[in-house]
Formats: structure tokens, sequence, C-alpha cells
């Protein structure tokens, strides 16, 4: 029988990073929709084998992730499976915002903003995990679509309020997220919400 | 031992010497020109006395090395047939390395290739695809693995005949103090690769014209490192390639009317960015020296920067 061994919300804007064991089931909730969940997955035991994902979407042949995608390191191997999922599409080509990449992206006024890599580094710390162990992540309930001519950029989310995503672990890992606080784009809807997460054993 | 004559000191030291400039290493094509201003059959206008590395790679080989900003690195498919795997980082700061997501995003396209620019983690341009590349780059399909080119080809460590791409990427960082930590997602040159409408990844059949190539100019001091594997969607059953020829040459960086700044409000910040971090890198990189004088290499790359 199975049991709920964590239910929280993860404020808007904000870190979160938890260990789980192998079988545990991690579901991310979209409280009041379309917010981009930043994720990224390491082996728990050799942070060093971290989630790849070009290597994920190379191996199931598709850009994007959805009920079924075994999310993998860079060696191949499986770290999370996909085994429930509301809103049908998620993307991993399109990686987190930065301080650096926002004043690309929207100017040099927006170097001060909040940004994932950021949260990512601060949830990373205790681990004694930085910089180098920053990769391409994932963003759960985030819409990149890839047009005929390579044009690609994050669009309107699908998402919706109380819509949820389901991992499994296939092994011990650490996930981490960055409660996306992107303010440009409408990725988070221009208005960055509460997600929860809630660890099932 | 009586036909090697290595069975004294001596004999074994004329063996070994004897190897050397012999008819059979003259044979082996894949291999360094040794001084590199030896090289012959260089691209239009390039004088040989500027050429700073010329190494052919052979299916399975790799190579890292690092350029100074301002050099420009021609990578050829010299039969047409082949696939690299390409990671940059910056030599004066390795923890900052290219980054594909960033690189597709800021440029708003997954399919790049002459005049874009390849960008680093920290909003930087690594290096430029100078206009007269003609080679396919794919940022979305990274480098084969361990796991499944061991399920194709029945073995995949740096020992076997059928290294994986990874493997040989991470070969390439030790020799320079890097480490699994510092090996970010990679490009791949050569096979093209597009995104249908439902998101399925298509790679293009093998087999093209010879001669297809990229040149990379190095907007920072750059530590580039190459392998040649077999892309990871190609399903032939034979692990198969032809070898990469990598030719780089001293040259200058992107000026202040360089047109690779005007394609976009993006590339120009970016830009900024990298003429920014020039002010302040230590040692004085070549932010100090007008465009057009060679930088000085500023640091080493086993300097990785942050906790190890």
């Amino acid at each position: 029988m199975s049991e709920v061994v964590l239910d929280e919300v993860v404020p808007a804007r904000a870190p979160w990073a938890h260990r789980l064991e192998t079988g545990d089931t991690l579901r991310i909730v979209d409280l009041e929709g379309n917010q981009a969940v930043d994720f990224i997955v390491y082996d728990a035991d050799d942070t060093d084998l971290r989630y790849d994902a070009l290597v994920t979407i190379a191996a199931q042949r598709n850009i994007f992730l959805t009920t079924g995608s075994v999310l993998r390191d860079g060696e191949g191997g499986p770290l999370l499976t996909v085994v429930d999922d509301e809103v049908g599409r998620h993307d991993t080509i399109g990686g987190a915002c930065s301080c650096e990449s926002n004043t690309v992206r929207y100017g040099h006024h927006t170097k001060h903003q909040h940004a994932c890599v950021d949260n990512f580094l601060t949830a990373l710390s205790p681990y004694g995990r930085g910089k180098r162990d920053m990769v391409s992540n994932v963003n759960w309930f985030m819409n990149v679509p890839v047009e005929a001519d390579g044009s690609l950029g994050i669009v309107d989310g699908l998402s919706a309020p109380g819509k949820y995503v389901e991992l499994r672990a296939e092994r011990p890992v650490l996930a981490v997220i960055s409660n996306c606080p992107q303010i440009n784009n409408p990725c988070n809807a221009f208005d960055p919400t509460p997600i929860q997460v809630v660890v099932t054993r | 031992m009586a036909e090697s004559g290595t069975d004294t000191v001596l004999g074994a030291r004329d063996h070994a010497r004897a190897q050397a400039g012999s008819a059979g290493a003259q044979a082996v094509t894949t291999q360094p020109t040794i001084p590199a201003t030896g090289a012959t059959d260089l691209p239009a206008g390039v004088d040989a006395a500027d050429v700073v590395w010329d190494e052919t790679l052979a299916l399975g080989g790799y190579a890292s090395r690092v350029l100074r900003r301002g050099t420009h690195l021609r990578l050829t498919d010299l039969t047409g047939d082949t696939n690299a795997n390409l990671v940059l980082h910056h030599a004066a700061r390795p923890a900052e390395r290219l980054n594909v997501a960033d690189t597709v995003k800021l440029q708003w396209n997954a399919y790049l290739g002459a005049g874009a620019l390849l960008l680093s983690d920290m909003g930087r341009v690594l290096a430029t695809i100078l206009p007269e590349s003609d080679a396919s780059l794919d940022l979305l399909c990274g480098a084969s693995t361990r796991l499944a080119v061991a399920a194709r080809h029945g073995d995949s460590g740096n020992h076997s005949p059928t290294p994986s791409g990874r493997d040989r990427l991470l070969l390439g960082l030790a020799k320079h103090g890097l480490g699994r930590r510092d090996l970010p997602p990679s490009a791949n040159l050569f096979r093209m690769v597009r995104v249908s409408p439902e998101g399925d990844l298509v790679l293009s059949p093998p087999g093209g014209p010879p001669g297809s190539h990229m040149t990379l100019r190095a907007e920072l001091d750059v530590l580039v490192t190459v392998a040649v594997t077999p892309h990871p969607l190609d399903d032939r059953p034979s692990y198969a390639g032809g070898p990469v020829r990598l030719t780089a040459w001293s040259g200058d960086p992107a000026g202040p009317d360089d047109p690779a700044r005007g394609v976009s409000p993006e590339a120009q910040r970016a830009f900024e960015n990298t003429d920014d971090v020039l002010l302040t890198l230590f040692p004085a990189s070549s932010a100090t020296s007008s465009p057009g004088q060679p930088s000085r290499c500023s640091a080493t790359a086993s300097d990785a920067g942050d906790e190890r």
C-alpha cells in the first residue's frame, strides 16, 4: 500500500530539491495553470551522472516528453519515467532562464531579475554541487514548438489549473526544481505562481 | 626476439627509433601535421605560415585543444559520410561552456548553421560559424551513449573498436583536467536532423558530397573538443563514418563592424556581453589589444573555476 511521504507547496519563484528512492513517485501539480517548472534530476549516489536532455530525446526520437518518456542520464541509463501526464507535451530543448541569457533575450536591464539557474544553484548548494552541474533541463508545462524552418520559441502553455505530471524513480535520484520566475515571456503567463509536489512511496 | 632485434635495450631503442618516419608511419593518414605550418591543401586564402593546428581524425578518434581568440578552425568531412561531436569551453574559466539550449533559444531557431553563433551559458559568444560554412549542425541529439552503442554494436568502451561519442569527448576533456561534470550536452556536425510537426526527430540519409565543412571563429579563448563517432540516430548496423580534418589558423575575432554582430538584437547583445567580460578577464585578454592583434592565451583549462 503506497503512502504519501511528502506533500508541499513550492512558492512562486522558489527552488526545491528532494531525494527519491527507487519506485517513489513524484507528482508535480500546476496549481494555477501555465506555470513552467524547470527540472533537473541526478543519480543520488553519483551526481556527476545526471539528466541528459539530448540523450533522452534521441533515445525516444521525439523532442516532447509525455507519458512513457524515460528521462535518461548521459550514459543512456534511466533515471525517471513519466507515468502520468494530463498535459500531453513538455519541453526539454529550451533550457532554463538565467540572468545572463535574459540579458541577451530581453536586454541588459533584466540582468538582476531572479532566474531559474539561480534557483538551481541555490537548491544544489547544500549538496556541494554548483555551476558545473548545470545542464539542459526539463521544462514541465512549457510549450516550445519547432516549426518547419526550425523556428523555435516559448509560446502560450497548454496546461491549466490543477493539471499534473507524475514521475517514477528508476533508481535513487536527487530531483531539483526551479519554480520558474520568468516574467518576460509567456512560459508562466507573465505571472509566476505556486506549484504542489507530492511524493508517494 | 631475434627477428625484431629487441632482446637488448639498445636493440629495443633502435627498433623504437626506426618507427617514426618509416613507410608504415607515413602511410597513416589520420595524424597531426607537425609542425602545423607544414600543412598542405589549405582553404583558399590561408597561408601555411598562419596554421596553428592541422590534424585528421579517423572514425573513433578525438582531439582537444585550446585556441586563442580570433583563431579560425575548419572541420571538414573528407568523405561525405561522417559525424563529429563538438563541445566548447571558455578556456580561461571552463565552468563556462557551450549551452545548446541557450544557443537555439536565444537565436530563435533549432536549425543553425552559417552565420550563427555558438553561445555559452553566460550569454556570451564562444564562436561564430563563418558564412562560408556549408555543413549541417545538430543541436538536438547530443553524443552517443555507452548503453546505446553497446546495444547496437556489442561494445562501446574506449578500448573497443566502437567507442561512444560521450566517452571520446570525456577523454578529450580529461587531457585538460576536466571530468564528467564538465561535459555539457554537445553538438553534432555534418548529419542533418529535422523535427516533424509531431516532434519526431528525423536524421538525413548518410552520404553526401565530400568536403562539407564548417569554419568556427573563436570569439573568446576556447577549449575545443572534437570526436568522430556515428550520430546517435544512425541506425546502420555497421559503426560507419569517414575521417574528419581539423585545420586552424590564426586570425582576428569579430571586429566592431563584423556582420555577425548585426544579424539580430540577440547577437548584438551576446557580443556586447563578450566584449564586456574581455575588459576584466585576468590576465588581461584580447580586449586590451586592438582587433587583429593575437590575444594571449589567458589560462589553462585545468583551472576549472569552482569546487572540485
